[in-house]
């Protein structure tokens, strides 16, 4: 699953986003790195989840929700240009907080979910099978294919919910603070994958866990509320840079633990 | 590859609009759907309006046989026999409910209450089938005897007991209206907050008491819409209630007396109206029907929104 | 408390009897409450035993098997009431669940604010109008321009009458599958419409089926449309464009009737209703039961 490095981007641009008459997040320009994993962190409710979700542009399905400014995905904005949401959540996958596998599809059928409905019975098995070794999960499933999904404990869940998020073959892989309801054994896991796949997919993260941010992600941004309450990006780098020597004092008092 | 997918994700979205269309286009085609009902009614009434104008509600004569047509006896019919259900059923379903929500033990309250749900589930004829053989010869027999003797002095319970008459038909429409009445109460009561009851408790008031003076009170206005909803049904009951009223379209004064509802002249006569002026009284009977029942519904609905909104 | 003992020693005994008073009418009270409870589930009793002692008392197997005879000849049954029964109330639970699930899915997943309210409203409308009037329309679109009488203009009142219940619980059905879900299938780039029917549906079903369970228990029974869309007959009748028996009818037919044997079909075929309606809540109780408890 080699990819193009130069020309799969993501990138957000002058990006603002309400709940109703709400704003939640303002000004974000972000560039996401490829090939990496890029942490959003902040405290909660300072928007890293709202922008992750413009992303995908899931945030526009709460009712009174809206978007403004843009989102590139190759040089293409996904809100105002010829690609369709359903295209673009092929393209940008999405793994959210809890995991969320369908309840009446089988492990295999959750696997396979995203395929076309057109794709070849052993086609679809074998896409199945592929990214069930992917993330890990094949030897522990294999035997039980056609079960209900939701037998399986809540770190294989979410490896199914990333394993059928991958079967999409998408550029790039949103997370929603994936390990947030996971056990450590099962967090810890769930970070080896990211950091395997990372060498094929543009991955962002939403943690609120700043050693998780610090172990897995190549790149890190840090958000936080301003005096009225809206959601801004304070400072973004690579993540040893920021950790060490964070530009702004804001994100010095978050790192090192004065708030949040 | 970028190139198929959108083609594939152009294809799913026209899909989708498909889609979206059947489901806005269920939505759409069930609001014409009742707006043409009105319509319809209305039209079909159309000829008995003209001839009869307003004076239809209140003259007293149902005579197809010189084509005179007036609702009168039939709204007497169906007020007062709807009237006695309401009484009868609040004040058992009221009652039924406060137990069934706070002094009953949850084993009592849960197989009671699932009892007393069934009886929303017998199918009206059956109900007229009971009440014609077995409520009506009681009456005859032994219920109407007993009040004219107790009560005969008053016009309500003098003349001839036939069985069938208003007052069967009041207690058979009591029975239907009652699970109505004591479900949506239970839970309206049910509802209110336990700290209310807390407090009076702690300030040394019994259970009946707390019951009467604080929850029932504060229950008022769900209970109040409960009622409304049961009224609804008791006007619009048309098998039960023609088979057990006497279908006698007569304003009088006992309770014993044959009598005639609004939904029961249209199910005995329809299939025998023999002139259109007749059909179209009867249409319009069935656009009374509509008018009442939508009228107390919206009421009814906008108690419930208030009693659930505050919450 | 002792100032008062001392001062006025007799103030305390009257508060000890009120105090007995008091409790003593509020154990009236709830034993009075408790005497409605148990006097309506007994009234609910009395009705099923009376039909199951006197309609017990018509069922045999000729019952079930022949067409209706006329008074004085032994062995007529509700057979064709039946089967008519059984063919209008199928045709309606086909027209009115599909449009009636739609509707649920427009409520719970596409529709905003005043729409959706406006829509809700109507149901709840529809709910009350009686079933007579509903008859009344079934007559006026689908028999009175073809002029004559059919099992289908009956089917459409039936679905009428049923679609309210069927809206109202696919509605809750669907609502109540998690968002996450949702979010889920359309986060993966599955369409409306599969992310709706290949997934939301799926996972709302067993309430969605209960649904429609409860919209049928309904219907059967319900006899004021009948009069005069299906009809009634007496004779075998498959072809939903004709008038067709219907079990209720002859209920009701038979009940009014001057006749004691043709009393006693009444019984027994009230008996299978109340029996078919029944089985249909139980059913359907059955099958939310065991979910909600996973």
């Amino acid at each position: 699953m080699q990819m193009q490095t130069t020309t799969r981007s993501l990138a957000a641009r002058h990006l603002r986003a309400y709940y109703g008459k709400h704003l939640a997040i303002d000004g974000v320009n972000l560039e996401f790195p490829p090939q990496s994993v890029t942490a959003l962190m902040g405290p909660s409710g300072c928007g890293k989840t709202t922008l992750l979700r413009c992303l995908n542009r899931i945030h526009e399905l709460i009712p009174g929700a809206r978007v403004e400014g843009s989102v590139l995905l190759d040089g293409e904005d996904v809100y105002d240009s010829d690609i369709r949401p359903i295209e673009l959540r092929q393209r940008v996958g999405m793994v959210f907080q809890r995991p969320n596998p369908f309840p009446t599809l089988s492990i295999m059928g959750n696997a396979t979910a995203g395929l076309s409905q057109h794709t070849r019975k052993d086609e679809r098995r074998a896409i199945g099978e592929s990214v069930l070794r992917k993330t890990g999960l094949w030897d522990q499933v294999k035997d039980r294919l056609d079960r209900p999904a939701d037998m399986l404990s809540g770190g294989q869940q979410q490896r199914l919910c990333i394993a059928r998020a991958l079967a999409v073959q998408p550029e790039v892989l949103l997370m929603d603070e994936p390990t947030s309801a996971l056990d450590p054994i099962a967090t810890l896991s769930i970070e080896e994958l990211m950091s395997a796949l990372a060498a094929d997919y543009t991955i962002v993260v939403v943690t609120h866990n700043m050693q998780q941010a610090a172990r897995v992600s190549q790149h890190a941004a840090f958000m936080l509320n301003d005096e009225t309450g809206v959601g801004r990006l304070v400072e973004f780098d690579e993540t040893a840079k920021i950790f060490k020597n964070p530009k702004d004092r804001r994100t010095e008092d978050y790192i090192t633990g004065r708030f949040g | 590859m970028i190139l198929s997918l959108r083609k594939r994700a152009e294809r799913a979205h026209r899909n989708d609009r498909v889609f979206l269309g059947i489901v806005y286009g269920s939505a759409g085609t069930f609001v014409l759907l009742i707006l043409a009902l009105l319509v319809q009614l209305i039209l079909g009434s159309w000829q008995s309006i003209r001839t009869f104008g307003f004076a239809f509600l209140w003259t007293s004569q149902w005579n197809p046989v010189t084509s005179q047509f007036g609702a009168l006896p039939l709204i007497f019919g169906t007020v007062v026999s709807s009237f006695i259900a309401i009484l009868l059923a609040g004040i058992v379903g009221i009652l039924a409910a406060a137990f069934l929500s706070d002094f009953a033990p949850r084993e009592i309250a849960r197989p009671l209450s699932f009892i007393i749900e069934l009886l929303a589930a017998v199918p009206s004829v059956v109900y007229g089938l009971w009440g014609l053989f077995v409520l009506a010869p009681l009456m005859r027999v032994a219920i109407g005897p007993f009040l004219q003797h107790v009560l005969g002095w008053s016009p309500l319970f003098s003349g001839p007991i036939y069985g069938v008459g208003l007052l069967t038909a009041g207690i058979i429409l009591a029975l239907m209206i009652l699970p109505t009445v004591t479900a949506i109460s239970r839970d309206v009561i049910a509802a209110i907050p336990q700290d209310l009851r807390e407090a009076s408790m702690a300030l040394g008031a019994t259970k009946w008491e707390t019951m009467r003076r604080v929850v029932l009170p504060a229950a008022k206005t769900g209970i109040f819409g409960a009622l409304i909803l049961a009224l609804g049904r008791a006007v619009g009951e048309t098998i039960a209630a023609t088979m057990v009223i006497g279908n006698r379209p007569e304003i009088a004064a006992s309770l014993f007396a044959p009598s005639y509802t609004l939904a029961s002249v249209i199910a005995n006569e329809f299939t025998e109206a023999t002139t259109d002026v007749y059909l179209s009284a009867l249409l319009e009977l069935g656009l009374l029907l509509f008018i009442v029942s939508f009228i107390i519904n919206a009421l009814a609905r906008l108690m419930m929104w208030t009693v659930f909104r505050g919450r | 408390m002792n100032v008062t003992t001392l001062a006025m020693p007799e103030r305390t005994a009257p508060h000890k009897t009120s105090i007995h008073i008091r409790r003593l009418s509020s154990a009236f009270g709830v034993f009075i409450t408790g005497l409605c409870a148990s006097a309506a589930a007994l009234a609910m009793l009395i009705i099923l035993f009376y039909v199951a002692v006197q309609g017990s008392q018509a069922l045999n197997v000729g019952f079930f098997t022949h067409l209706p005879r006329p008074v004085g000849i032994d062995g007529g049954g509700v057979a064709n009431g039946i089967v008519g029964s059984a063919i209008t109330v199928g045709i309606a639970t086909l027209i009115a669940t599909p449009v009636g699930v739609l509707i649920g899915i427009f409520l719970a997943l596409f529709a905003r604010g005043a729409l959706a309210e406006s829509v809700r409203f109507l149901a709840d409308v529809l709910s009350g109008i009686p079933s007579i009037a509903i008859g009344l329309f079934a007559y006026a679109l689908l028999v009175a321009p073809l002029h004559h009488f059919s099992a289908i203009s009956a089917a459409f009142a039936f679905a009428v009458l049923m679609m309210p219940i069927i809206i109202r619980t696919s509605e809750s059905a669907i609502a109540s599958v998690p968002r996450t879900i949702r979010e889920g299938a359309l986060a993966l780039g599955l369409s409306s419409y599969r992310a709706t029917m290949h997934v939301i549906i799926p996972a709302a079903r067993p309430a969605i089926i209960t649904g429609v369970l409860l919209g049928i228990a309904r219907i059967t029974g319900e006899t004021a449309p009948l009069l005069f869309t299906a009809f009634g007959s007496e004779f075998w009748e498959l072809n939903p464009k004709n008038p067709m028996a219907e079990l209720a009818l002859q209920v009701f037919n038979y009940a009014i009737s001057p006749y004691d044997s043709w009393h006693r079909q009444a019984w027994g075929g009230a008996l299978i209703l109340i029996v078919a309606v029944f089985a249909l809540n139980l059913i359907a109780r059955a099958i939310l039961l065991p979910r909600r408890q996973r």
